[in-house]
């Protein structure tokens, strides 16, 4: 009783050491320090990523917020924005420059951004988007627990939302089951952007940067694969390397993070 | 070293162009030495569309004699369509069906790609065509997130039929999911000219429900790592090819299937129940490679092109001749065949008796006597009510067998038949009106249009070498399960229908 007692005290303790110290803005949520399992990797890498603890919004951005942006930064507005930055579909869904519209309700997540217009977002929130590491870190997380892939219908769930076509309209941000670490709809709502999602196939040298490698085609994409049955895993690894930083596209929003 | 490659390839290209331009124009001006493969260039061809279809269509046959540029628009689309019925499936098609758009081309065509993802789609789609001769077929080249576009071209190099499908990761949930399609590439002069020409397609579907559970399903990976398919398809849902979807010809016409396999995982045995390929292009050559074939195998990823003369009037039924993957998958289709009869080279059924084994005439007096008793016996049971109930359970049981050996490979174990293709027996409102009927259909068989529980069916059922006892039997045993309580069929009823109808 007494061990126990003395244990769980002890755990409590060091649990609060790994939760960054700083205080976020509001609406973040603390991930502890921990680590995520690459879906790809080299021999010489190692199987697990050490993360360092980071703070993470509990939903994706909305149409609001967004809004609230471009009002306040006149070049990251639809007619303004430089096709550099953002390609034809950018922002589309909005009624105007400044007006949201039916087909994109205040609420729901904003899509059709550009790496490049999520990066400024967050830039003049002071915050940033989370790396492959953190996002995967944080999307690993079970409702119950730190490993998802432990919960029954873990990964079935994922897989019944990706049978689903993308909605005319996306419902409000936030409405999904908050997981282990209190983040909601880091699965099932949107794909999100991160901030190296272009490093997604690029393992060095042993591979080279070849086309094979890059885009994970055929039989070909299961060659050095951590798990190759984690299909929601693939997807979102497929996802991230079919996109270049000025695309837009209609089912991918972002979520930013801060570093302590 | 990491080359950047915005300065090095502007600096450098240019002038090596300029330097090989002015090398050639001072060697062989205007000849077609500038053109050292031999074939014209790209920009000199005739540009045309491709004419895309929808299976089980087949575009035309290409009748030019030289080479043109051929344009190809395909569009991704991810799409809940009819799996079974009752069962939906969000599908991602090549065109919007699956299989995808039939593309036909000629040797030597160049083509020029483009893969449209629809901005609906989830997620990023390419393509792999078999008839690209380059790296992945072309799939890093056509790598699309969802609402964008790419463009790659080709020079169709191998005549042949190709398989084209998604190669993007992870790869069988992409083909499970419907991504493949046929290519053909005809010869520079042409494949023999036939009368009609169809574009048939199997593949697995790998449902997180039981097959024929209801609702929308989603991809199961571990039944696909396992290779354990609810659902083995032609053209993309079960039923596709049967009823008013069947494919038509007529007595005479000299057929050809365009056959391929998606897969992921699944090869096929395909064959068409009583018809003899004339000739098989095995594995999708261009040469005929067997003549006289009953069956052919064709590898998941592969394609075969069967000929075949139609001569007399029936329905053929397409199957993967793997049975089970017919019988209780869906890999089932039919060809109706309509014109006049030739009973010189098919009768149909000239006799129907009954055979009681090489016997002298006293056995057969015997047998007769036999008959009598046995008839004399049941009338008595029938008489007595008590021994009446038993001998109903000794009818279900020995029914049950009959069943089992015989019946359910179209009614199914569970008497729910096969949806659009074989009625069900259990609640059957059809069985239920008419014991007589219900008789004669298994002495005589049955076919042509009926309605089952509001639903039409459309199918051949044979007459059954069943004995009288048998017939009373099955039907009972029939007529007794899976929640059905129309009665019990005696021998008796059985000698009468069978006499009434010699």
């Amino acid at each position: 009783m007494l061990t126990a007692a003395l244990l769980g005290g002890a755990l409590l303790a060091r649990a609060e050491d790994l939760l960054p110290p700083a205080t976020p803005g509001a609406g973040m949520v603390p991930i502890p320090v921990g680590d995520y399992a690459p879906l790809l990797r080299t021999k010489d890498e190692p199987a697990r990523v050490p993360v360092a603890a980071f703070w993470l919004d509990a939903r994706p951005v909305t149409n609001a917020e967004f809004l609230e942006f471009v009002r306040a930064h006149p070049r990251w507005r639809r007619s303004a924005v430089s096709p550099l930055f953002a390609d034809a579909g950018y922002l589309a869904d909005w009624a105007g420059d400044l007006e949201l519209g039916p087909k994109a309700p205040a609420g729901s997540p904003v899509v059709r951004v550009s790496w490049f217009a999520a990066r400024a977002f967050a830039r003049a929130q002071g915050k940033r988007l989370p790396t492959t590491a953190e996002w995967e870190r944080a999307a690993a997380a079970g409702i119950s627990g730190p490993e998802g892939a432990a919960e029954p219908g873990f990964n079935a769930t994922i897989l019944a939302w990706l049978a689903r076509p993308t909605p005319e309209r996306f419902p409000a941000a936030g409405a999904g089951r908050p997981n282990h670490f209190g983040v909601r709809d880091l699965h099932g709502l949107v794909w999100e952007w991160v901030d190296d999602f272009n490093t997604a196939m690029v393992t060095g040298e042993s591979r080279g940067d070849t086309g094979l490698e890059r885009t994970l085609f055929c039989g070909a994409g299961a060659a050095g694969i951590r798990d190759t049955s984690d299909y929601p895993a693939f997807m979102r690894a497929g996802f991230r390397s079919s996109v270049r930083a000025n695309y837009t596209v209609p089912n991918l929003g972002f979520r930013c993070a801060l570093s302590p | 070293m990491k080359i950047r490659p915005s300065r090095h390839g502007l600096a450098i290209v240019p002038v090596f162009a300029f330097a090989l331009n002015a090398s050639l124009v001072g060697a062989a001006e205007g000849t077609v030495a500038a053109r050292p493969s031999g074939r014209p260039l790209a920009a000199d061809l005739p540009v045309e569309m491709a004419v895309l279809t929808e299976a089980p269509h087949v575009p035309p046959a290409i009748t030019r004699r030289h080479p043109a540029k051929v344009v190809v628009h395909l569009e991704v689309r991810e799409l809940v369509k009819r799996l079974a019925d009752g069962v939906e499936y969000t599908f991602w098609t090549y065109g919007g069906n699956v299989p995808g758009s039939f593309i036909r081309v000629r040797e030597g065509d160049f083509v020029e790609f483009h893969l449209n993802n629809h901005p609906s789609s989830k997620v990023p789609h390419n393509i792999d065509l078999h008839a690209v001769t380059g790296p992945g077929g072309g799939a890093a080249s056509s790598f699309t997130a969802p609402g964008h576009s790419s463009q790659f071209s080709f020079t169709a190099l191998n005549p042949g039929l190709y398989v084209y499908h998604c190669a993007t990761a992870p790869v069988p949930m992409h083909i499970a999911n419907g991504m493949y399609g046929l290519i053909l590439v005809d010869p520079k002069d042409g494949l023999p000219p036939v009368d009609r020409e169809f574009y048939v397609m199997q593949g697995e579907i790998y449902t997180a429900g039981r097959h024929g559970e209801g609702g929308l399903q989603h991809f199961d990976p571990t039944k696909a790592e396992d290779e354990r398919p609810p659902y083995v398809v032609f053209n993309g849902a079960v039923g596709s090819l049967v009823g008013d979807k069947a494919l038509q010809a007529k007595v005479g016409d000299r057929v050809r299937i365009y056959f391929g396999v998606g897969g992921p995982n699944v090869t096929s045995s395909f064959h068409v129940i009583g018809e003899i390929f004339d000739t098989v292009y095995l594995e999708g050559g261009i040469m005929p490679s067997q003549r006289q074939v009953q069956t052919t195998m064709v590898p998941a990823g592969g394609s075969t092109m069967v000929d075949f003369k139609v001569e007399v009037p029936g329905t053929y039924v397409l199957v993967d001749h793997s049975l089970s993957r017919a019988f209780n998958k869906g890999a089932l289709g039919m060809l109706k065949v309509t014109g006049p009869e030739n009973p010189l080279i098919y009768s149909g059924k000239e006799v129907d008796e009954v055979y009681i084994g090489q016997a002298s005439d006293a056995g057969v007096a015997a047998s007769r006597r036999e008959a009598e008793l046995v008839a004399e016996k049941e009338r008595a049971i029938a008489a007595n009510p008590q021994i009446a109930s038993i001998t109903k359970e000794i009818q279900l049981e020995r029914g049950k067998r009959v069943f089992l050996t015989s019946c359910f490979a179209c009614h199914m174990a569970n008497g729910e038949g096969l949806p659009a293709v074989f009625p069900p027996l259990a609640k059957s409102d059809y069985l239920k009106a008419d014991k007589d009927r219900a008789i004669k259909t298994v002495l005589k068989g049955l076919s042509g249009p009926i309605t089952v529980n509001g639903k039409p069916f459309n199918n051949v059922m044979p007459p059954q070498e069943f004995t009288d006892d048998q017939v009373a039997d099955v039907l009972t045993y029939v007529m007794n399960s899976w929640g059905n309580d129309f009665g019990t069929v005696s021998t008796a009823e059985v000698k009468r229908v069978r006499a009434e109808n010699k």
